[in-house]
């Protein structure tokens, strides 16, 4: 192939359109079946899955420990799937963060599809070697005594943090807290803020 | 292979740019190139470990110059054609049959092909399989193999030859070095293994920022020496 350096967007749109047409005819491919896995991951898949598992987590210790134990099988009991799951916990001493340096591993089924950032050749190549440095540009600033443990996700494990419970949600139901865990908390990019009082 | 996908480390990319409300695909191409990536993967047509090695053997100033679904398009063009599904003149000639809206595909409905891969959203996935006993337990010293292999590997340029701590046993999963090969999807036990910031990147090491890789037990052997 050509080199293709910031190729117009209409070529690359023919070229897909042209695989998939070729892909179609010889009936290795339907296209209704591509549209529903596009719209599964636009509508369905999202940062609300791995939400409520994070809130599930917070108000039932039991879930927690399951959770920890073995993320697979605790996350079925919500109803999710379609991954082997790793979940890392924050504590007051310790931060987590994911990344994949070789690609792109991402816990689809509870996040959705990373962003673009996730992806991208500055995350992969820094988060690694200068995780207080990535954070910082995050907005977060973490103690120099907090460990901050970095999952390269070098296998076929999906890594999701279980972000610490901010204070002042004692009073929160489930439903309510999930509301507040934000996809970049669940990769360890962010901290789950309180709700500010306007929102209560 | 030492390719440039395999960035941990690397300097000169610059600061993190998180985006704001980013939709799930900038274009309606995206979308289709990762529906026609799952459907050829359900099909058979290659596995993850192929997948991801056709992504390592772009050159390096074409994976640079990319997005993430141009390379994931390039995959998808290359194992096809590398497979004999479809060639490149065929592809070129559909293009400029398409741009001049003369489409002759005719499109048909594949239930059994939807099903499929709408279970691949919820069903557990199936690289973890029975394997040999583990050589290691957690708390175990080991070195990653120091080596520049030619094919695919999932052990980073950045942790090899290095020392490391077991943390977990994982159980077996497909090795990836042979299934992207045609070398046979036979599982190996796979650890969780840590390593401390200063034995990957020496004095200019952040403090306390230990490094987990996910490690098939092919890649280590028992440290020498206790440190």
């Amino acid at each position: 192939m050509s080199h293709h350096h910031h190729e117009p967007e209409s070529v690359l749109s023919l070229r897909v359109r042209a695989l998939e047409s070729l892909l179609v005819e010889k009936k290795l491919v339907a296209s209704e079946a591509v549209d529903r896995i596009v719209s599964a991951y636009e509508e369905d898949i999202g940062p609300h899955n791995g939400a409520k598992v994070v809130a599930r987590a917070w108000v039932d210790p039991a879930y927690k420990q399951r959770l920890l134990a073995d993320g697979t099988e605790a996350i079925e009991e919500l109803g999710f799937g379609g991954v082997d799951l790793r979940v890392v916990e924050n504590t007051p001493g310790v931060h987590n963060l994911v990344v994949c340096t070789l690609c792109s591993c991402y816990p689809h089924a509870l996040i959705g599809l990373p962003p673009t950032w996730y992806k991208s050749f500055e995350y992969r190549s820094r988060a690694v070697r200068e995780p207080r440095v990535v954070l910082r540009e995050f907005g977060v600033e973490l103690p120099e005594s907090t460990e901050i443990r970095i999952w390269d996700s070098s296998a076929e494990l999906r890594y999701l943090v279980l972000p610490e419970r901010p204070a002042g949600t004692e009073n929160l139901r489930e439903a309510e807290l999930a509301e507040l865990v934000t996809r970049d908390a669940m990769i360890g990019v962010a901290v789950v803020q309180p709700p500010t009082p306007a929102a209560r | 292979m030492n390719g440039i996908h395999d960035m941990g480390g690397m300097h000169g990319f610059g600061p993190v740019e998180p985006g704001k409300n980013e939709p799930v695909f900038h274009s309606r191409w995206e979308g289709r190139v990762l529906g026609l990536s799952r459907a050829c993967s359900v099909q058979g047509l290659f596995n993850i470990d192929e997948s991801r090695h056709a992504i390592e053997r772009m050159a390096p100033g074409d994976y640079l110059a990319s997005s993430y679904y141009e390379r994931w398009l390039d995959r998808n063009v290359r194992l096809l054609v590398e497979k004999g599904v479809i060639t490149r003149e065929e592809l070129e000639r559909r293009m400029a049959e398409v741009a001049a809206g003369r489409d002759p595909a005719t499109p048909h409905k594949d239930p059994d092909l939807l099903a499929r891969m709408m279970r691949g959203l919820t069903e557990r996935p199936h690289y973890r399989q029975p394997g040999p006993p583990p050589r290691f337990k957690a708390g175990d010293h080991v070195v990653t193999r120091h080596d520049a292999p030619v094919g695919h590997t999932r052990l980073p340029r950045y942790a090899r030859g290095k020392h490391g701590v077991i943390a977990r046993s994982h159980g077996s999963y497909i090795f990836p070095d042979t299934n992207a090969h045609d070398g046979g999807h036979q599982a190996h036990p796979l650890y969780s293994v840590r390593f401390h910031a200063a034995e990957l990147w020496g004095v200019s090491a952040e403090s306390r920022a230990p490094v987990h890789i996910d490690l098939w037990e092919r890649y280590l052997e028992a440290a020498p020496l206790e440190r």
